[in-house]
């Protein structure tokens, strides 16, 4: 007993301890990435014709006249007090970026999980207790469509039918002009879902979620077939086990049996895969936003990219690196409260 | 009467396969359950191989089979195409935005994304594998560090990291010649994104041979580690290859077309390729035509499909955990050819 209360904290300082040479190594491959990239950042936020001096200036501000080891220095200096850099082609900050396109990243991939879990988890325990029957071809078919169609794909398809041939759902963008700019004044936390709560705007909200079915949808598939797999496997398994018989022998309803006893144990390992989903998550949300014009990080960064803003990049992919290491993290932590068995391994 | 069972048959029982000695011995024993395969693995792996070979096809004899060129615009009498026309009997599926055949499009782009993903694949299996083997081998601080790196990198949002590199990778290969530049860029820009997944999986396999009996006698004997790695070693972890391989080609493929689709894959100058296709066809789904976007997306969905059951398949023969043989009809004749029977009446 003492054992096992002594292991948990030792578990976690280790796996703390282990995400710093995770975020040193991805931060320094960043580093190195964005310095061979070709073309000068500067010549190019100025445009070609701009004077030598103007250019040597610039350079100079943006700390790209010193040494590499210098400027390697200083972006390990600027992430520690969370200035990740000022942009060269506009005026923004990374930080007022990731508030602002981060927030609606962040809305767009809250919906996707949403989704992604509805639809996952209902599908994968159906399938699971009705193993080797129609149903069960029918949605191991469809978790491998979900993953081999590509995620843009499938958002022109909804756009194709529910927005150019039912009229049912806005093609694009997170809100109406006019929700958007009210929402905007409203600014609370930058979540337009939240902040049209917040301000009581009913019919902003509800502009909003209608915004929001179509990309969060098209997001949320791409990450369900991992779940609809992984409970299928495990509800198979649970099932197998002698306290479900048990639970059947007892006379308790098969649907009990199946809800309480089976999906719930199921569980687990679905909460260690989340943290797995956050990768691919940030990946899809990327395609995702340019399909829907939803002004997302993702899309920011693709803007960036094209305009050579090597500042603003080298940013938002730092702020992406910080997002996966601690997630990744955090589901750790999670699991081993939950799970006993991992902290042993 | 004797029922086919029954009957008492001469044919010898398939006893152990000889497997020849040679320079392909462990591959080809490797790849023997493929050969004995049965039932329903075998005809996933046949539906996949189906799937992937009409590609193939389209690949190979892309000027005979495609009616134009992708980059045709006009017909024989020098009229321009008409832009986003339905399918028609000249064009079967139809006109793009861009004025050329979308059937041709689909032909020729199945060539790009073939071309493009044996190259990703073959460049980080070379790599992958030999870093994996020895990697896993002689472990020690090397072995730390990289496994740190290729974590951190398999962690990394898999996308984001191929634009990161091809945007690097921008016009580096000209000397290659206009029409592969860009395939071998895109190539390269999948490459870093799946040789952490053939170093993790082949490390962790080694460590567990590594510890053999016959590894061990094989290095009492006074076998160079050369020798140890290359005959016993090798031939017992590439099993793994045949699926990562196939697995992340279909992988891969989606992540061409999600490069494509940002504008960060082959430039549509150099080669049809899908992902672009979709991008150019997204503009139009919200006005209806279907026909530039659902066939690009198709041809995607069939492909990746054809190459996960490929994959899947082969690893549910050559994976020995998830393994579970037919059993061989067994003919219980004794050694005075009788057979022992209930059913006499």
């Amino acid at each position: 007993m003492a054992r096992s209360s002594g292991s948990l904290p030792r578990y976690l300082v280790t796996r703390l301890l282990l995400v710093i040479p995770m975020v040193w190594i991805l931060l320094t491959v960043v580093f190195i990435l964005m310095r061979v990239a070709p073309g000068d950042p500067v010549q190019a936020s100025l445009g070609g014709r701009a004077p030598q001096a103007v250019i040597e200036k610039q350079r100079h501000e943006l700390g790209f006249d010193k040494s590499i080891v210098a400027q390697y220095g200083d972006y390990f200096n600027g992430i520690f007090h969370g200035d990740f850099g000022t942009s060269t082609s506009s005026n923004r900050t990374v930080t007022d970026v990731v508030a602002h396109e981060g927030a609606a990243t962040l809305e767009l991939a809250v919906a996707a999980m949403i989704f992604a879990l509805v639809l996952g988890l209902g599908i994968g325990v159906l399938i699971g207790r009705y193993r080797d029957t129609p149903l069960d071809v029918f949605g191991r078919l469809f978790g491998v469509l979900t993953y081999a169609a590509p995620v843009f794909w499938i958002g022109i398809l909804f756009q194709l039918l529910f927005v150019a041939k039912l009229h049912w759902l806005p093609s694009s963008g997170q809100a109406d002009t006019l929700v958007n700019i009210h929402l905007q004044g409203e600014a609370h936390t930058n979540i337009y879902l939240v902040d049209a709560v917040i301000s009581g705007d009913w019919g902003g909200l509800r502009n909003v979620l209608v915004h929001l079915i179509l990309p969060g949808l098209t997001l949320g598939l791409l990450v369900c077939g991992v779940f609809i797999r992984l409970v299928r496997v495990n509800v198979i398994q649970t099932l197998k086990h002698d306290y479900i018989e048990a639970a059947r022998a007892r006379g308790i309803p098969e649907h009990r049996v199946v809800l309480r006893h089976a999906f719930r144990n199921a569980l687990v390992p679905v909460v260690t895969v989340i943290g797995l989903q956050a990768a691919l998550l940030l990946s899809g949300a990327v395609l995702t936003e340019t399909t829907f014009n939803w002004p997302g990080i993702g899309q920011a960064l693709i803007r960036y990219l094209n305009n050579r803003d090597y500042v603003m990049v080298q940013g938002i992919v730092t702020v992406f690196a910080l997002i996966v290491v601690s997630v990744s993290l955090v589901i750790d932590v999670v699991t081993a409260l939950i799970d006993p068995r991992v902290r042993y391994s | 009467m004797t029922s086919e069972f029954m009957t008492p048959t001469a044919a010898p029982v398939p006893a152990q396969r000889q497997v020849g000695r040679g320079r392909f011995a462990g591959l080809r024993r490797a790849l023997a359950p493929v050969a004995e395969a049965r039932g329903l693995p075998k005809w996933v792996l046949y539906v996949g191989c189906a799937l992937v070979l009409v590609f193939v096809v389209f690949a190979i004899f892309a000027p005979w089979i495609s009616p134009y060129s992708f980059t045709q615009y006009l017909d024989g009498h020098g009229h321009r195409f008409p832009k986003s026309a339905p399918p028609n009997v000249h064009h079967w599926f139809g006109t793009n935005i861009m004025d050329t055949d979308v059937f041709s499009h689909i032909v020729y782009g199945s060539r790009t994304a073939l071309e493009v993903v044996a190259i990703a694949v073959v460049i980080s299996m070379l790599l992958g594998v030999p870093l994996g083997l020895f990697s896993g081998y002689y472990g020690g601080p090397l072995d730390r560090g990289l496994v740190l790196v290729m974590d951190a990198m398999f962690a990394f949002p898999s996308l984001l990291l191929a634009i990161l590199i091809a945007f690097l990778l921008r016009g580096k290969f000209g000397f290659l010649g206009a029409s592969f530049s860009g395939i071998m860029s895109a190539a390269i820009s999948i490459t870093v994104v799946y040789i952490p997944q053939y170093f993790r999986v082949i490390r962790n396999s080694v460590i567990s041979v590594r510890e053999e009996p016959y590894v061990e006698a094989a290095r009492i004997l006074g076998a160079k580690p050369r020798t140890v790695i290359g005959r016993y070693v090798f031939g017992n972890v590439v099993q793994n290859v045949p699926v990562i391989a196939t697995l992340n080609a279909a992988d891969a493929l989606l992540t061409l077309a999600g490069l494509g689709f940002l504008g960060y894959g082959v430039q549509p100058t150099e080669a049809a390729e899908w992902g672009y296709d979709l991008q150019r066809a997204l503009g139009e789904a919200a006005g209806g035509i279907w026909w530039t976007s659902v066939y690009p997306g198709l041809a995607i969905v069939l492909l990746v499909t054809g190459l996960t059951l490929v994959g899947e398949s082969l690893n549910d023969l050559l994976n020995p955990v998830l393994r579970h043989r037919q059993l061989l009809p067994v003919n219980i004749v004794d050694d005075e050819g009788e057979v022992p029977r209930d059913d006499d009446a």
